[in-house]
């Protein structure tokens, strides 16, 4: 069992190796950080723009696979702070993604968490109450909510937070920021931090549950039929203890594989999120990153969800064995 | 008289659909006596799994349900799913079809046994459930059931998990269990097994069984009382011996005719019981059988007959013409007259070249772990080794369970590439000495017939396409592959109009003709038929039965019949080739293996095999094989059938020590040939009674 | 442990189909219910089986009208509007919806309903185009990989599984450059440059989405290589392309049409995603996710400049949702009967 996790880890070790590599190789393809030092005024002497390119490593002059060959000499070679070079600010990427990622976490595990919590429960509540008006308001919303990309969702409920503000006269939900600067002691500091990840969390939240119940939903259509749902009733169970002891418990398996494979939405909306209510995390890195041409940055961005995946899918992988003791050898 | 355990009156069951509905079961009546073994048998849509779902109260909402059910005098349709809930597990008990699919993946046996339990005793200890579930895995006969009470149900056989299934439904005695197709999907010897311990657990429990199949057989070794379902209705009803002796109602009759039986297969033709049952969404007025039952009156195609008790002995029909019947002015011979049997005549074998040989064939497939990092980590000895022949016009039987290894060999044979080991020759030639052209030449000689009349053809294809899909490979012309078309379909019995109709129009058995018709097209030699019939109702096997070997005899056809069912091979083969774990073990022309069977293995397959005749079923002495199939991965020294063998466990050490060391060749015994140390020894199996319910440890 | 043995085929060929399980039943009786109807004797080709059951989803009526009138709007809502896209009012900044801007106007005096039909057309004509590459892609890879197995499979596994490290959305921002600036395309595809920006849009998101959906068809044609008249065919001496042709590309067909219908969803969201940080379409054109981003500054002050675009996006994604669900439960028999 252990053995098989561990086996399913390097596997993705392997990816997600791969996968940064080839992102890297394809940002030196499509980005072009020359460009922001040429139409300056006065011009930079070409010489100069070389010296800074090659410096960051990054000077398109050099082939492509060499590039990425100093760059993965880096990673293997330099100190853990210097490994992913330095952005095109100068600042070290893996100094920058430390004091990034906990803001970026703190958003997208609560929110991941509580989406799949919201979104199993619905699931499930749907299936059981098939075609009744409460499973339809359920899967009409979600139908709703899984076409509202994230950043539309985050701005409509930035307009209700504004809008219950102006009513009751004073900021009772301040959503700009991670936080408000200037407050003071730990109590009203966590106090102001939760308030601030409300707006956010719910976003991302309803973003996911929508598609968990969804997908929840039609697992436990499957399983409603199943025959073992019909023996454990023969055995004298009642219909809802049957749906929820053995029909649930089957349900959970496949999504469990489903969660790791949504994750990157998730991943992605997030980063959505952080623009629009102005966090200075990981998204917002990555997304300013593509603006600028920053090939280090992005490879570090890439590098940081390739791992954060990583681990969600080796954690679905726990979970699924967990669930289903047919792959617990 | 005491009052009846179960009594349903006027059933009426309907699944609403948009055109008003199916009316999957039609006013059904019957009672069952406590104690009492209650047989309900039928073909596939026949009513007879719904009407019990619905005495278990287990159909599905949309379902429409009228009449009554009442269990010891108390209505069941009126309850709640929660009075219900107390009834069931504890005082009638189900055991399904399916017993993989039946119990919960992720829960343990124990675990599942538990619940039976706690659900009806709340104040239970975990610790007494425990024990209990021990106990019940033992009683139902599996081996060390300390262990395997803490195994998932995947770790289980299929057999196994059908007497855990069984172990459930006695968990609190109940005074009715219903087992719907207990064995259907299950192999013979396995089958045999399990009717041993739903007998066993009546014993203990002294409950009332209703026993639903589709296999007379089964019905005729072990009811009290049949009763016969056609259409949503049941159409006769009595004491066992006399409905299978002297049925009354058309369709017992013919049922009882087509059904192949080992006994009496290869002296006698079966009788085609044409036509298919009607669309219980639009039944026409009158007897549902009307349109097949050669006896057809005026009156039939407007009354519907009910279930009548009309001569007060205890049987009950629905038929116009049951006193006819029953005064015996109408005979069964009359409405089903038999066809003509001929003896075939083989031609002396010794001048002739076989169109298959088959020398040390063997496939082995690799077994893989992981799946991005595949590798070999063993491999599944599907077919290890055979011979066999079949010459020009003869059939050969291959027969065997499930994962014999039999389908892979005719699968082999169609792929006419080199095997793996060993070698094979088709018509003459070694198919692996043959270039590309030659080899595509050569899929004209060989055909096949697969088991699934569903999955053979391709849903989206006319049928005209379909039959003519073979000439297409060989450039043949439009209009030649029209002609040949329309002469296949009148040589496999189906009308020329049915060219551009598409396969769901048709039923099985028709759509097994266009299969038939398919392979026929290339005019081959040989025909490899992996279970032409198994996956058909019984009474539409006859008819494609009868066909087949007509159509042997007509063009001088080759077949490699493959199937696991002995009686159908008996009627149709020339000679029959037992298999096992991969291996021939016993190789004979038919009449010599059927009459003086000289493996352990064949002995107990022939005794495992049901025979539709109660008075024959009472009396056999049936020789049960103990656990189940090994794994073909395995890797077995000496003979791989020891660990199941009933001769094996009656042996001294030495002989024994000669099976578990040395893997028996194949011998030439009289006119068959034997792959077993012991032959001499088998004798033994006709004295002694082996009651192989007891566990042998594991 | 998955154990992946390739079983001899046995074991399903020795159960008996006798089964009499509700599900089938039904299923089997709605089936030939439909299909010896008394209106006709004809042979019944399962795309009007399809076509019947789906005119009777609710979902499908309410997805086809939505998507139908949004589709009308863009295509037509200019006959009613005097103003063209870009073209600015100068008497009128910041105007609310009005009988003259009906769905007012921004900063600059531009409308929005001239914006709207332009934005509506670019992302409709991404979405339609991109979501049957996708899709093309996906059934031949799909298909290939599962009826060849080996080397190819691998490949196409590898593939698949790089995705679940590496969310499509990344890989779209990495070759947005050269969206945005066609000039930025590497060497290697600089033939490409003469594509406007949605042209290379839409290769890129046909390019990089076709993925899960390969999976389903590589697993569909797994087991229909095991079907009884595909290896029928195989012993007549068929050749594989022909099968492909004739046996599996039409029996996974149903799936392909779920998923270009969900993918147009997908892929219009990709492009407003992308458009909305810049990525994507750049001013002057207009697509709904630049329209979102100009409307977002002003979401409070001016909501109308953010309200209506988001609404249209939402509407139109839902609608496509909608229409594809009942296409799932209409093609998939078994999706909806016997449940208990």
């Amino acid at each position: 069992m252990i053995k098989y996790i561990l086996r399913r880890f390097v596997n993705y070790l392997i990816l997600t190796v791969v996968a940064t590599v080839f992102a890297y190789i394809a940002a030196s393809l499509f980005f072009f950080p020359r460009r922001r030092y040429l139409g300056v005024n006065p011009p930079i002497p070409e010489d100069s723009i070389d010296g800074i390119l090659s410096a960051y490593g990054v000077n398109d002059k050099d082939p492509v696979l060499l590039r990425t060959w100093w760059w993965i000499e880096r990673v293997l070679f330099e100190p853990l702070s210097q490994k992913l070079g330095q952005d095109l600010n100068g600042d070290w990427v893996v100094l920058e993604i430390i004091s990034r990622a906990g803001l970026s976490l703190r958003l997208l595990l609560l929110g991941a968490l509580l989406a799949a919590i919201l979104g199993v429960a619905l699931g499930v509540w749907g299936a059981v109450r098939q075609y009744k008006a409460s499973d339809q308001f359920v899967s009409y919303s979600s139908f709703i909510l899984i076409s509202t990309p994230t950043f539309v969702g985050g701005v409509i409920l930035m307009i209700v937070a504004t809008n219950v503000n102006d009513l009751i006269g004073f900021q009772a939900i301040r959503f700009t920021g991670p936080s408000t600067p200037g407050i003071d002691g730990f109590f009203p500091q966590v106090w102001d931090g939760f308030v601030h990840l409300l707006l956010p969390t719910i976003a991302l939240m309803l973003f996911g549950a929508a598609s968990y119940s969804r997908y929840q939903r039609s697992l436990m259509l499957d399983v409603l039929g199943s025959d073992f749902i019909r023996t454990a009733r023969a055995k004298g169970a009642t219909r809802n203890h049957a749906l929820v002891k053995h029909g649930v418990r089957v349900a959970l398996i496949p999504m469990s594989t489903y969660f790791a494979y949504s994750f990157g939405t998730l991943v992605a909306g997030s980063a959505f999120l952080e623009i629009i209510f102005s966090w200075e995390g990981m998204g917002k890195y990555g997304i300013v990153a593509v603006q600028t041409s920053d090939v280090n940055a992005l490879a570090g961005n890439v590098c940081f969800t390739a791992v954060l995946l990583l681990f969600s899918s080796t954690l679905s992988e726990v979970l699924y064995a967990a669930l289903d003791p047919r792959v617990r050898v | 008289m005491p009052e009846p355990l179960l009594q349903v009156k006027d059933l009426t069951v309907t699944f609403p659909n948009s055109r008003g509905g199916v009316r999957a079961v039609r006013g059904v009546d019957y009672t069952v006596d406590e104690g009492e073994f209650l047989g309900i048998v039928g073909e596939s849509g026949s009513g007879k799994s719904v009407s019990s779902l619905a005495v278990m109260g287990l159909l599905p909402s949309s379902a429409k349900i009228d009449g009554d059910i009442t269990f010891r005098g108390d209505s069941l349709l009126g309850m709640s799913d929660r009075q219900l809930s107390r009834l069931r597990g504890r005082e009638m008990a189900m055991i399904f079809q399916d017993p993989l699919s039946a119990l919960t993946p992720v829960y343990t046996v124990g675990q599942q046994i538990q619940e039976a339990l706690t659900l009806h005793d709340k104040n239970l200890q975990k610790r007494t459930a425990e024990k209990r579930a021990v106990e019940l895995l033992k009683i139902v006969g599996i081996p060390a059931p300390e262990r395997r009470v803490k195994a998932f149900p995947h770790e289980f056989s299929g057999g196994m998990r059908q007497r855990a299934m069984i172990a459930i439904a006695i968990a609190n005695d109940p005074t009715l269990i219903i087992a719907d197709e207990p064995t259907t999907a299950l192999d013979v010897t396995i089958q045999a097994q399990i009717l041993e311990v739903l007998q066993k657990a009546k014993e203990v429990t002294g409950a009332a069984v209703v026993l639903i199949t589709h296999d007379l057989g089964v019905v005729a070794g072990n009811v009290d009382r049949v009763a016969v379902m056609y259409a949503g209705k049941l159409v006769e009803k009595g004491p066992v011996d006399e409905v299978f002796h002297t049925p009354r109602m058309p369709y017992t009759m013919g049922l009882l005719r087509s059904v192949p039986n080992m006994l009496t297969a290869g002296k006698e033709r079966l009788v085609p019981l044409e036509g298919r049952p009607p669309n219980l969404a639009e039944l026409p007025p009158g007897c549902p059988f009307a349109d097949r039952c050669p006896a057809v009156q005026d009156r039939c195609r407007t009354t519907e007959p009910e279930l009548l008790a009309e001569l007060g002995d205890g049987r009950e029909v629905a038929c116009h013409r049951a006193d006819e019947i029953a005064a015996g002015t109408l005979k069964p011979n009359d409405i089903f007259p038999r066809p003509p049997h001929e003896e075939r005549e083989l031609k002396e074998s010794d001048t002739l070249n076989p169109v298959v040989r088959a020398q040390d064939l063997v496939r082995h497939f690799p077994l893989y772990k992981g799946s991005v990092f595949r590798r070999v980590v063993g491999s599944v000895k599907a077919v290890d080794g055979v011979d066999f022949e079949v010459l020009p016009g003869e059939t050969l039987g291959l027969v065997g369970e499930s994962g014999s290894g039999k389908s892979t060999t005719a699968l082999e044979i169609m792929e006419l590439v080199t095997p793996q080991r060993g070698s094979l020759e088709v018509a003459g030639k070694d198919v692996g000495t043959l270039s590309k052209a030659q080899r595509l030449q050569m899929r004209q000689d060989v055909q096949i017939v697969f088991q699934d009349p569903m999955a053979a053809v391709d849903p989206r294809m006319p049928v005209g396409d379909i039959i003519a899909e073979p000439l297409t490979v060989h450039k043949v012309p439009r209009a030649e592959r029209t002609r040949r078309v329309l002469e296949m379909l009148d040589l496999v019995g189906l009308a020329p109009e049915m060219t551009d109709r598409y396969p769901h129009e048709f039923s099985g058995g028709q759509r097994q003709r266009i299969g038939i018709a398919r392979s026929l097209i290339t005019n081959p030699k040989v025909l490899v038929l992996d279970e032409p019939v198994s996956a058909l109702d019984v009474s539409v096997q006859a008819g494609v039965m009868n066909l087949l070997e007509d159509l042997r005899d007509r063009l001088g056809l080759s077949y490699l019949f493959v199937a696991h069912d002995l009686a159908i091979i008996r009627e149709i083969a020339d000679k029959i080739a037992v298999m096992y774990l991969g291996r021939i073990v016993e190789y004979g022309p038919v009449k010599e293996v059927y009459e003086t069977p000289r493996h352990p293995y064949t002995r107990a397959l022939m005794s495992a095999v049901p025979v539709p005749d109660p008075a024959i079923e009472r009396e056999r002495q049936r020789i049960l094989l103990t656990g189940d199939l090994p794994s073909p991965t395995e890797d077995i020294p000496g003979c791989n059938f020891a660990s199941r063998c009933p001769l094996f466990r009656m042996l001294d050490e030495d002989r024994q020590a000669r099976c578990l060391g040395e893997d028996p060749a194949a011998v030439p015994h009289g006119g068959s040939t034997v792959a077993c140390h012991h032959v001499d020894q088998i004798g033994q199996l006709d004295d002694v009674d082996i009651s192989a319910l007891s566990p042998t440890g594991d | 442990m998955s154990m992946n043995a390739q079983q001899p085929a046995d074991h399903s060929a020795d159960l008996s189909q006798d089964l009499e399980p509700t599900a089938s039943l039904i299923a089997a009786t709605t089936d030939r219910d439909s299909a010896e109807g008394p209106s006709s004797h004809r042979p019944i080709s399962r795309g009007r089986l399809v076509w019947r059951r789906l005119k009777t989803k609710p979902n499908f009526y309410i997805g086809g009208v939505m998507v139908a009138l949004i589709v009308a709007f863009a295509l037509f809502g200019d006959f009613f509007n005097i103003y063209a896209q870009g073209q600015q009012d100068t008497f009128n900044f910041n105007s609310p919806p009005s009988g003259q801007h009906f769905f007012g106007t921004d900063a600059i005096g531009v409308d929005l309903y001239a914006s709207m039909t332009s934005a509506l057309r670019k992302s409709l004509l991404i979405g339609f185009l991109a979501a049957p590459t996708a899709t093309l892609i996906a059934a031949i890879m799909g298909s290939l990989a599962g009826y060849l197995g080996g080397p190819f499979e691998m490949f196409t596994n590898w593939l698949i599984n790089l995705l679940l490290v590496l969310p499509v959305f990344y890989v779209l921002m990495i070759v947005s450059p050269a969206i945005a600036d066609p000039s930025n395309l590497p060497a290697a595809l600089q033939w490409l440059g003469f594509l406007p920006a949605w042209g290379l849009l839409v290769l890129a998101i046909g390019f990089f989405s076709w993925m899960i959906m390969a999976q389903i068809v590589k697993n569909q044609t797994k087991s229909l290589k095991e079907r009884e008249y595909v290896k029928a065919a195989r012993f007549m001496g068929v050749s594989t392309p022909t099968i492909l042709r004739r046996h599996i590309i039409p029996n996974v067909a149903s799936l392909l049409i779920i998923d270009g219908a969900l993918g147009v969803a997908m892929a219009i969201l990709a492009e407003t995603s992308l458009s909305f940080f810049g990525l994507g379409i750049q001013a002057p054109d207009v697509s709904l996710g630049t329209l979102l981003q100009d409307g977002t500054g002003a979401a409070v002050t001016r909501p109308w400049l953010f309200v209506i675009p988001a609404s249209f996006l939402i509407a139109l994604l839902t609608g496509v949702a909608l229409v594809g669900d009942a296409l799932r439960d209409a093609i998939d028999p078994t999706s909806e009967v016997n449940r208990a």
